[in-house]
């Protein structure tokens, strides 16, 4: 592990640990979070960790980028990959329904399976958070099974519902409120991630394990799911 | 009316009007945007000249295009930023000043004679719910504003503020900001991907005027010129700080602002300092300006210096 540090802004460095999203990543992001944020202390503004990367964003009336950078080493130095276990396992109840996910029959249709064995494919796996990102509460996962990799749609939606559970590549996500996007949409979930995450303590935090379960309509409607199909909103 | 329920009440409102302050902090990992005021140095100064915490929330004016604001108690105000050929009672309102109003006046904020964003100051703050530690509002994520639903002002909104002005201030020479001209300069940390551009790219993003584009917000302005070229292709997505130089597959740079996403993966030349973010949100479409690199060591001086103005 011999992390490279590069500049990337007046106040900011970049620690990139790896080049390519792998969920074993994580172990060690989650590791270098904890340690950067240790050494930074008070002198840290912002830290954003990714699938490979960590951003420090320090406060330069307190250090200067040498200094900076050497802190980020030496926090750096003998890292070891944090307990994988300590992330939360959440299980996401999900609607799978055509109204409220279009894209049900494309994602089936190109990895050549019925549209129950595609949920049931999409529910068989634990996702790992890589990322928050996009919006409050919005959190990248994977990996996705190769064969229900999907690309985005050519032409993003405008609305996207809150609550939308989609596919874009090998990676899932939902969407905390209404977006526009591009994902693949498969179902909807009534989790509020929006609401923890206005609380500053979202639902998903990278690390996380997510494991979709398919409801049916009552039981979506039970939890206070909104129903309206999805090409139908305003 | 009782005092409490009082204050300024939005009449018209313009292209947009949105209550910030310095943004958020501390949360950038939740995946929430830091938001705040763009030109934060003008910002800073509106605050300064009532004497208020230099942070506290503020009226952030964009364009001007009408916005009419009504006054139901008297107070002082400060306005900093763009010229916006604001008047007050149909008498012209100098930006860099601090001025009373009375109950029954009219503020009316026209069209941009120089800059792009104004910004009021109110007497302690503007009166807004804070949300994970700032009041800033930002569209996107609905978040902050006066009714903490990230809104921009809507007709019959009604400003208030905690207390009286805590001083009268002058800006004397050297104080204030001047709003960019056309040629002017924005210094830019080089960093990040930047070694993966070709060299002619980096000889033309250094030596050729750019053009700011009218596909220009808070999340991010982009610049048209030359095409930059970058060698690396299907980047995985990391941090973005402030003023970030990114470079899509066409090769014109989008700068990100205040509003930017917290994470993406184009490739980038690296980052404008603070000082040339809050310039470059005041610059017009159609405006011409030039990327100058600078070290981190030169843009962090400059930037302690900018932030020694504010110290008595």
């Amino acid at each position: 592990m011999t992390p490279r540090i590069d500049t990337t802004a007046m106040d900011a460095l970049m620690v990139r640990l790896f080049d390519a999203i792998d969920e074993r990543n994580m172990a060690w992001i989650m590791a270098a979070d904890r340690a950067l944020r240790d050494a930074f202390g008070d002198a840290l503004i912002d830290l954003v960790p990714s699938y490979t990367t960590l951003l420090v964003h320090y406060d330069c009336q307190r250090l200067g980028h040498a200094a900076a950078r050497a802190r980020t080493l030496q926090a750096l130095d003998g890292l070891q990959p944090a307990d994988t276990q300590s992330g939360q396992l959440h299980e996401i109840p999900v609607w799978y329904d055509e109204s409220v996910g279009p894209e049900l029959p494309r994602v089936a249709q190109r990895a050549g399976l019925d549209v129950e064995t595609l949920i049931a494919r999409h529910c068989s796996h634990d996702y790992c958070v890589f990322a928050l990102g996009f919006a409050p509460g919005y959190g990248f996962m994977g990996l996705v099974d190769e064969d229900l990799a999907t690309p985005r749609l050519e032409t993003p939606r405008r609305k996207v519902a809150a609550g939308s559970v989609g596919i874009a590549d090998r990676q899932t996500a939902i969407y905390p409120l209404l977006s526009p996007g591009g994902w693949n949409i498969l179902g909807r979930t009534a989790v509020p991630l929006f609401e923890h995450a206005r609380r500053g303590e979202p639902l998903l935090l990278p690390g996380d394990k997510v494991r979709f379960k398919a409801i049916s309509r009552a039981e979506f409607e039970a939890d206070g799911g909104d129903t309206t199909p999805l090409e139908e909103r305003p | 009316m009782s005092q409490a329920t009082t204050g300024i009440v939005v009449k018209q409102t313009g292209p947009l009007a949105l209550v910030q302050d310095a943004g958020r902090f501390g949360i950038r990992h939740l995946g929430v945007t830091q938001g705040g005021a763009a030109d934060w140095i003008s910002f800073r100064w509106a605050n300064w000249l009532l004497g208020n915490p230099l942070d506290s929330a503020a009226l952030e004016i964009v364009m001007g295009g009408g916005l009419t604001l009504e006054v139901e108690r008297a107070t002082r105000l400060a306005l900093a930023g763009a010229d916006l050929a604001a008047t007050l009672d149909d008498v012209p309102l100098t930006p860099g000043t601090s001025f009373s109003v009375r109950a029954g006046q009219r503020l009316v904020f026209r069209q941009p004679l120089a800059g792009l964003r104004a910004y009021l100051a109110f007497p302690g703050g503007l009166d807004a719910p804070q949300v994970l530690g700032s009041r800033a509002c930002t569209a996107r994520e609905r978040l902050g504003g006066l009714h903490d639903d990230g809104q921009p002002l809507i007709a019959d909104d009604r400003l208030t503020w905690p207390g009286e002005a805590p001083a009268e201030r002058r800006l004397t020479k050297g104080q204030g900001t001047r709003m960019p001209e056309s040629g002017c300069r924005l210094s830019l940390v080089p960093g990040a991907q930047v070694a993966h551009f070709s060299g002619v790219s980096l000889y033309r993003a250094f030596n050729l005027p750019w053009q700011v584009d009218n596909r220009a917000d808070r999340m991010g302005v982009r610049l048209t010129g030359p095409a930059l070229r970058c060698s690396l292709r299907g980047m995985v997505s990391e941090g973005i700080p402030l003023g970030a130089v990114q470079v899509p597959a066409d090769g014109q740079p989008i700068v990100l602002l205040n509003d930017r996403q917290t994470i993406g993966g184009y490739p980038r030349l690296g980052a404008l300092t603070p000082s040339a973010c809050a310039a470059l949100a005041q610059c017009l479409p159609g405006t011409e300006v030039r990327l100058a690199p600078q070290s981190p060591g030169q843009a962090q001086e400059a930037h302690l210096r900018q932030l020694a103005a504010w110290q008595d």
